[in-house]
């Protein structure tokens, strides 16, 4: 796929440079002449919105870090000064918060899309598991984050999810006295948290840049799933797709601007304007929405299985189901990527995409019944689909002919 | 990607409805209350704010702080807008402590923030039977009410952001002398029991709230207006009016938010529609 440059130096200085660092090759190479197939629909516009996800969440976090004091007498008022006394700081700041969730919003919609498109199959693996990555990196980066204001849910979230590593046997109580630096969430965890949450975005933004590249080699997959066969099935990245995934992210920025000015706070909890406070337990303690379906999974397992007891095999099957997919690539053996050629993999992806987000209502809901005998369920059928159901589908399922090609299935789309 | 859609809300619709009796620990239902400053052209009503800083002023501060808001923030637009030289006679009735001053205290500026009615929250729970008052800096953004399944999905839509100041002013009128017949019964069947120094309120989280009513009937006297025209010194007045005030004082900035977000909203949607139509036409010649 490197052999598609057209770039000739246009004049000594560029010569020059070319020799030396060929900078601007590179870029016309991946930035502009990129052959990418002519058939991407929006949902593959998630990509480069993520892109700029991170790019506003590293500008606002770098301004917010300029005003903000981690330290627990300091840090509620400061984010505070910051909202009423910054310049400009009430928008920067909503930005900031509303835009984690944006940011969740995009990556679950890229992630089920590459679930649907089969977009983790070979040649494609490696890619797929960096993406894995960098969505376990960012959920750690938004959950250090939300730590910050140092609200009530701020406190009692991070006093719950350091619980987490307690149960890991022998070693689990060393490692959350070292993570939090002491017994219990206080200053030093707040100090460490802040600093981690200034480092991880760029560790993500490192893993975005092997991510592209990663995509780079193989190229895109695409609705139809068949790999390109030749220059006429694809168009150049740009002006083609720089063009569609600006207009995608202009789209973006609608909702998230209505969030930012006119509901900036719907999306977090009002405990977390009361100061966190050791002493007061909060009724009802909840994760961000975007961490519930895992937590509904944590939760799920309340009972001991032979020698786990209840809260271990939670912190297992909470690890299970994001480990499940760095190896879903092995687990769905089916040589039919996309899932609009598979009959049967598509209501099963259906019902996995309902589950996931009755996984995410029931996080929110009280540990009682129907929950709790519905978070099981939900979360067997998380389990479920991954390690039984993709991999007997992949044997018995016939799937639907394929286009010989990506412009042949474009063709036939235009005379339907 | 429709069907899924339709699935989904169907799921969820059928999730929600199945339990019911869980919100009977939480207190009685909050009517909403039509605020000025509600929905996405909502805006405060200036003297609505200044009648409640005058209720905050003569009754809640004496117990409860506000540490956050400066003196200055009431003559800012968007506020109560009184005028620079009512702050300044206002700040200069308070004493702040500052410890560059001769004895340690002087009289308040505009640049200071509302003093605190107890030098500490333990001089705060001794003299109020052990409860604390809570600052009101933030308070009306930190209370909120929990809506039952189809509502909280169309507040995203409607930006309904007001459940802070709907929950003050329901507990403001909340409260009853006796406990009432109808009082949640403990776990054990026992009749409700309300522990000494607290008082009954319908809407505070367990019913037992150590501040007894804040408020009645003609306790604050508000001025009449250069026209003649009056607002009714009642409970109902009064609680709306503190409660809007104290909205403005989690939120100050909330008029020009919403005026910024006018702005950027109807750019992106124009630019969005120029975006796609500069789409369309690029692609117009490939076959995709």
């Amino acid at each position: 796929m490197s052999e598609h440059s057209t770039y000739v130096p246009g004049n000594a200085v560029e010569k020059w440079l070319d020799d030396r660092l060929p900078v601007v090759r590179f870029a016309k190479e991946h930035l502009m002449d990129f052959p990418t197939p002519k058939n991407l629909n929006y949902w593959w516009t998630f990509g480069a919105i993520l892109v700029m996800c991170l790019g506003v969440q590293i500008v606002t976090g770098i301004i917010l870090a300029m005003h903000y004091t981690p330290n627990v007498a300091l840090a509620f008022d400061s984010v505070e000064h910051i909202r009423r006394n910054v310049s400009g700081g009430r928008v920067i700041q909503a930005t900031h918060a509303v835009g984690a969730s944006m940011f969740f919003v995009a990556l679950y919609i890229h992630m089920f899309r590459g679930l649907f498109y089969g977009s983790y199959k070979a040649p494609r693996e490696i890619l797929w598991i960096l993406g894995v990555v960098i969505f376990l990196l960012t959920t750690a980066t938004a959950f250090m984050g939300y730590i910050l204001p140092w609200g009530q849910m701020s406190f009692w979230g991070a006093t719950v999810i350091s619980n987490i590593f307690s149960a890991i046997p022998l070693v689990g109580d060393s490692i959350k006295q070292l993570v939090l630096g002491g017994f219990a969430v206080g200053n030093p965890t707040l100090n460490r948290f802040f600093s981690l949450h200034y480092l991880l975005p760029f560790i993500i933004a490192a893993v975005v840049a092997l991510h592209i590249w990663a995509l780079h080699v193989p190229g895109n997959n695409n609705p139809v799933g068949v790999e390109v066969k030749d220059s006429r099935d694809t168009v150049p990245f740009h002006p083609y797709y720089t063009m569609k995934d600006l207009f995608a992210m202009v789209v973006f920025m609608i909702p998230f601007a209505w969030f930012v000015f006119f509901a900036p706070d719907i999306l977090g909890h009002p405990d977390n304007y009361i100061m966190a406070n050791p002493q007061v337990t909060p009724a009802h303690i909840v994760p961000e929405w975007y961490l519930l379906p895992f937590y509904t999974i944590l939760r799920a397992i309340d009972f001991n299985i032979l020698f786990i007891d209840s809260k271990l095999g939670g912190v297992i099957a909470m690890g299970g189901a994001m480990l499940c997919l760095l190896i879903v690539p092995w687990l769905d053996t089916s040589k039919v990527r996309a899932g609009t050629f598979r009959p049967m993999f598509k209501w099963f992806y259906a019902l996995f995409v309902i589950n996931f987000i009755a996984l995410m209502y029931l996080g929110a809901q009280e540990a009682a019944e129907p929950y709790t005998t519905l978070a099981k369920v939900c979360t067997a059928y998380y389990f479920l689909y991954f390690l039984v159901i993709l991999p007997v589908l992949s044997r018995i399922e016939t799937p639907k002919p394929l286009p010989t090609s990506i412009s042949e299935s474009v063709l036939g789309k235009a005379h339907a | 990607m429709h069907k899924l859609i339709i699935a989904a809300a169907a799921l969820v619709a059928g999730l929600s409805m199945a339990p019911a009796a869980q919100a009977a620990e939480a207190g009685a239902h909050v009517e909403r209350q039509a605020w000025s400053f509600g929905g996405i052209f909502g805006t405060y009503d200036t003297n609505q704010l200044q009648r409640g800083f005058q209720v905050f002023r003569e009754v809640c501060s004496s117990c409860h702080g506000a540490h956050l808001l400066a003196f200055r923030n009431l003559m800012e637009e968007g506020g109560p807008e009184f005028s620079e030289a009512q702050v300044r006679a206002l700040a200069a009735e308070y004493e702040v402590a500052d410890a560059t001053a001769d004895g340690g205290r002087r009289a308040a500026v505009p640049a200071d923030r509302w003093p605190s009615p107890f030098a500490s929250d333990q001089d705060a729970r001794d003299a109020n039977g052990g409860s604390l008052p809570p600052d009101f800096s933030v308070l009306a953004k930190a209370r909120g009410v929990k809506d039952p399944f189809p509502t909280w999905v169309f507040n995203y839509f409607t930006a309904y952001q007001e459940g802070g100041p709907d929950y003050i002013h329901a507990l403001l009128n909340g409260y009853h002398d006796e406990v009432p017949e109808d009082a949640p019964h403990g776990s054990d069947g026992a009749p409700f029991q309300l522990p000494d120094g607290k008082h009954y309120n319908d809407y505070f989280p367990g019913h037992a709230i150590g501040m007894g009513p804040p408020l009645s009937d003609g306790v604050v006297e508000y001025a009449e207006a250069e026209n003649g025209t009056t607002v009714p010194h009642t409970l109902e007045q009064y609680s709306t009016d503190v409660a809007a005030f104290m909205m403005w004082m989690a939120e100050p900035h909330l008029v020009s938010r919403k005026q910024t977000g006018f702005a950027v909203l109807i750019f992106l949607v124009l630019f969005a529609g120029l975006m796609y139509g500069t789409k369309r036409k690029l692609w117009s010649g490939i076959e995709h």
